[in-house]
């Protein structure tokens, strides 16, 4: 779809230089505003690489004995989101126009906006909305296809519309849309197959490389640890304090088979020593005999030693993770 | 195969050939840049119909390459690509723009044709132009230029990164089109089902090794708003190319050259 030189007049040349710049400025804005553009650009500059290699690169279309290759908007736009995207697309042309005469330097603002304006802008406006709920396969296939064929078909269109305007062909209107449109639905499906097939591969791989997935992904499964200790202690309370009061008050399933055995929820104990000290630390150390204040029923009692119950647990269950985790590592460092 | 292998040639050819030691490689970049693409805008004004004008526009080149002792053997490959989309759109000019100008012997010669003819010329001149410029200039000294005429700093570092890393990603790639070609000789293309394993695994290598290059970048204290490139005065030389190729192009652009000789001799 790069069109040369000789197919745009210096006006239309130039008309598409304006818009083409209006949004590798706008670009670079918001590049800036993101947190990690410095490092951004190191990626945008490989990723931009990776595409250029990968057009050298032919794929068998099934069933057709025919090949095809990659333009690579969506792809980029789907790795590095729209504004990275373009602005490396724009370093591919860049390349492409000098070294092996794939455009040319006026034709360069009609190019960037016809394979890298719609592929990245649009391509990642379908992306972001097939996405917003989720990602998945089939969502990648879906957005990967029409995001191909819809951008394509739109620089098929711009290309149309530009040489036209250019006054360089004596083809009407419809005679050039219709010898542009149909080929590059092909194009755009063989397209979209290629980027699905390695988005997939990517999504199976390594998912956080796609965009907008970072964030998704941090939502989803990390929570930073002060949220969790909060999070646990509201828990705590309500559990402890609040539905501790709805505990039923009839025996636990030992105890109501005890009672039916003896009549009474607790044994009687063999007048034995041991039974006996034990028992006597148990009443001097419990604070909160059967769950409540000690010599009262009221039921203030019993929400706090709820609470204070579920605060030991917890504390017990970190500490015992704790002593775990440092012998795992322990053991880690030994057999390394 | 051949496609990959050409491209590796050609970033060498054109990266040994701006390391040159003649006359044209020491001009000024920006100058080289600014006559180029003032060249470009001359040619694409051009009427469609006016052929004289459009073929006195080769004069330049003639003049380009004997100065800096250029061949265009290396620039006929390129043509091939622009020259098939070229036809297919000026192949509808001859039929449907049939208007007889002239006769040769007894074929009749049409504006469609002359129209025709212009834009397939236009289009080899212009990229033979633009080959010229980066044959003769480098993509750094290229950069330069973009530097001074204030494009932003990120495109071209990103320029820059792309251009450097294209090696290293076409080795990569062949090293992967050569061991699938001998796993699955004879096939033309890459088979669908190997698609997103081949290229997806390509592509996080790729993204890896940015994250490489980014910590390398960050150890040299990098930052894509103030990158040091060797200032370059514009000496005498670069200003008497500038004048003389202005003069040159504004000569043949809107002096029918072609047309006064020929007068000359049918008078």
């Amino acid at each position: 779809m790069h069109m040369a030189d000789a197919m745009v007049s210096p006006v239309v040349g130039g008309a598409m230089y304006v818009a083409s710049g209006i949004a590798a400025t706008y670009s670079i804005k918001k590049l800036r505003e993101e947190d990690n553009f410095k490092k951004k650009i190191s990626t945008m500059g490989v990723m931009g690489a990776f595409v250029f290699a990968t057009q050298m690169v032919n794929f068998t279309i099934p069933g057709t004995g025919s090949s095809g290759h990659l333009c690579g908007g969506v792809l980029l736009s789907s790795i590095l989101g729209p504004y990275a995207g373009f602005l490396s697309m724009i370093g591919v042309l860049l390349i492409q126009c000098l070294f092996f005469a794939d455009g040319g330097l006026l034709a360069l603002g009609a190019n960037v906006w016809n394979m890298a304006f719609y592929g990245c802008f649009i391509g990642s406006l379908i992306w972001k909305f097939i996405m917003r709920n989720g990602m998945s396969k089939r969502k990648i296939a879906i957005s990967s296809i029409l995001g191909s064929i819809l951008t394509l078909q739109m620089g098929a269109f711009s290309v149309t519309i530009e040489t036209l305007l250019s006054g360089i062909t004596e083809l009407p209107f419809s005679a050039f849309l219709v010898a542009m449109q149909p080929i590059h639905l092909a194009i755009g499906f063989v397209e979209g197959l290629i980027t699905l097939s390695v988005l997939c591969f990517v999504y199976e791989a390594r998912p956080e490389l796609l965009w907008n997935k970072k964030e998704k992904i941090k939502k989803e499964a990390r929570l930073s640890y002060k949220k969790t200790i909060t999070i646990l202690a509201c828990l705590l309370i309500i559990i402890g304090g609040g539905i501790s009061l709805l505990a039923s008050s009839n025996p636990d399933g030992l105890e109501w088979s005890i009672e039916r055995i003896t009549g009474n929820t607790e044994l009687e104990t063999r007048e034995n020593n041991i039974y006996e000290t034990s028992e006597k630390i148990q009443e001097t150390t419990s604070f909160l005999p059967d769950y409540t204040f000690k010599d009262t029923e009221s039921s203030i009692g019993t929400s706090i030693s709820g609470i204070i119950g579920c605060g030991i647990t917890v504390a017990f269950l970190v500490g015992l993770g704790s002593v775990i985790k440092i012998k795992r590592k322990k053991e880690k460092v030994i057999n390394e | 195969m051949n496609k990959i292998e050409d491209a590796i040639y050609q970033v060498h050819y054109i990266d040994n050939n701006s390391n040159n030691n003649n006359i044209l490689n020491k001009i000024h970049p920006l100058v080289k840049l600014i006559i180029s693409v003032i060249y470009i805008l001359f040619l694409t004004s051009i009427n469609k119909y006016n052929l004289t004008i459009t073929l006195a526009m080769s004069i330049y080149l003639i003049v380009v390459s004997i100065i800096g002792d250029l061949s265009i053997k290396n620039c006929i490959k390129r043509l091939k690509i622009v020259l098939f989309f070229l036809i297919i759109i000026g192949i509808a000019n001859p039929i449907l723009d049939r208007q007889v100008v002239t006769f040769i012997g007894i074929i009749p010669i049409t504006t469609g044709m002359i129209s025709a003819l212009t834009l397939i010329l236009k289009g080899i001149f212009a990229i033979i132009s633009s080959y010229f410029l980066i044959v003769t200039t480098g993509v750094e000294n290229i950069c330069y230029a973009l530097k001074k005429l204030h494009i932003p700093n990120i495109l071209i570092t990103i320029f820059m990164l792309i251009y450097r890393y294209i090696i290293v990603l076409l080795k990569e790639v062949q090293k992967i089109w050569i061991a699938y070609s001998l796993r699955a000789p004879k096939q033309k293309g890459i088979h669908f089902k190997a698609w997103g394993s081949m290229i997806g695994s390509l592509m996080i290598r790729s993204i890896d090794k940015a994250e490489v290059i980014y910590q390398a970048m960050e150890l040299r204290v990098f930052s894509p708003d103030n990158f040091f490139m060797k200032n370059q005065k514009i000496d005498r030389t670069s200003i008497i190319y500038f004048m003389a190729g202005l003069l040159l192009l504004l000569i043949i652009r809107f002096i029918p050259i072609f047309d006064l000789i020929g007068n000359v001799f049918v008078h």
